[in-house]
């Protein structure tokens, strides 16, 4: 009896990941954002909104600190950026809980809705936009 | 006679209650979220004294707590989730995860001091 073929071992094997998140399909790429989003909200959104909601309920001299600091352009596009991450973490968890009762399981259902969680962050982000400037 | 094996992995069963705790936050967050956002639509422009009635009301700073306690829950196990896919030595990981839990924790404490100390 010949013998059986084995596969190379493990160390052996090449290994290869792809890191371009291009070549990810949409679900994906919604997936990947809403874990970065929910990274980066949880290290900085937390504690900078705390910090900004101490100061501005504390007294009116804060209040008024905080609002002429968020009229610099700067300032509201690095706030923009939060928004999208708030506002896409919003979207891609409701579909999640859609998908969690079997809502859109389907391929084509599921790469529809992943587009419209893209888009739906992105027009909330400029609405909110529209209105801070 | 037929028995159902216990397909149970692990003890406690804690997986889908952490998995169930998020997504009721999850809910919370979403109600709170479309109140706060349609106080700023009602108000248009938010002076000193509506911010300050808003967090004096105290069915608002309580419904705020809810919402900032379930984001530090719903943090937490994501955060879990994200540190037991990417950090795999056990003692990195487990530094990393009481370092997220006491900063959740001391977060839970501050919110309480910011909506009732003032």
């Amino acid at each position: 009896m010949p013998p059986v073929p084995r596969n190379p071992p493990a160390a052996a094997r090449p290994k290869y990941v792809d890191i371009n998140l291009l070549n990810l399909p949409i679900p994906g790429l919604v997936s990947i954002f809403h874990r970065v989003t929910g990274v980066v909200m949880f290290l900085f959104l937390i504690p900078a909104l705390l910090f900004v909601l101490q100061c501005t309920v504390g007294s009116e001299a804060g209040f008024d600190r905080w609002k002429s600091f968020f009229s610099a352009p700067l300032v509201k596009i690095i706030f923009l950026g939060f928004v999208w991450a708030y506002m896409h973490h919003f979207f891609a968890g409701i579909r999640y809980l859609l998908l969690d009762v079997h809502i859109g399981v389907a391929l084509a259902p599921a790469r529809l809705s992943a587009k419209i969680v893209m888009v739906a962050g992105l027009v909330a982000t400029l609405l909110i936009g529209a209105r801070i400037w | 006679m037929v028995k159902r094996a216990d397909r149970t992995p692990v003890g406690a069963h804690y997986g889908w209650q952490d998995w169930l705790a998020q997504r009721v936050t999850a809910v919370i967050m979403v109600l709170f979220s479309i109140v706060f956002l349609g106080f700023f639509m009602v108000k248009g422009s938010v002076s000193y004294a509506d911010w300050r009635d808003l967090f004096h009301a105290q069915q608002f700073r309580i419904f705020a707590l809810l919402f900032l306690l379930s984001v530090f829950y719903h943090a937490w196990i994501g955060i879990r989730d994200v540190l037991m896919d990417y950090v795999k030595p056990a003692g990195v990981r487990l530094t990393a995860e009481v370092l997220a839990l006491l900063f959740l924790a001391a977060c839970s404490i501050w919110s309480v001091s910011i909506l009732w100390g003032n």
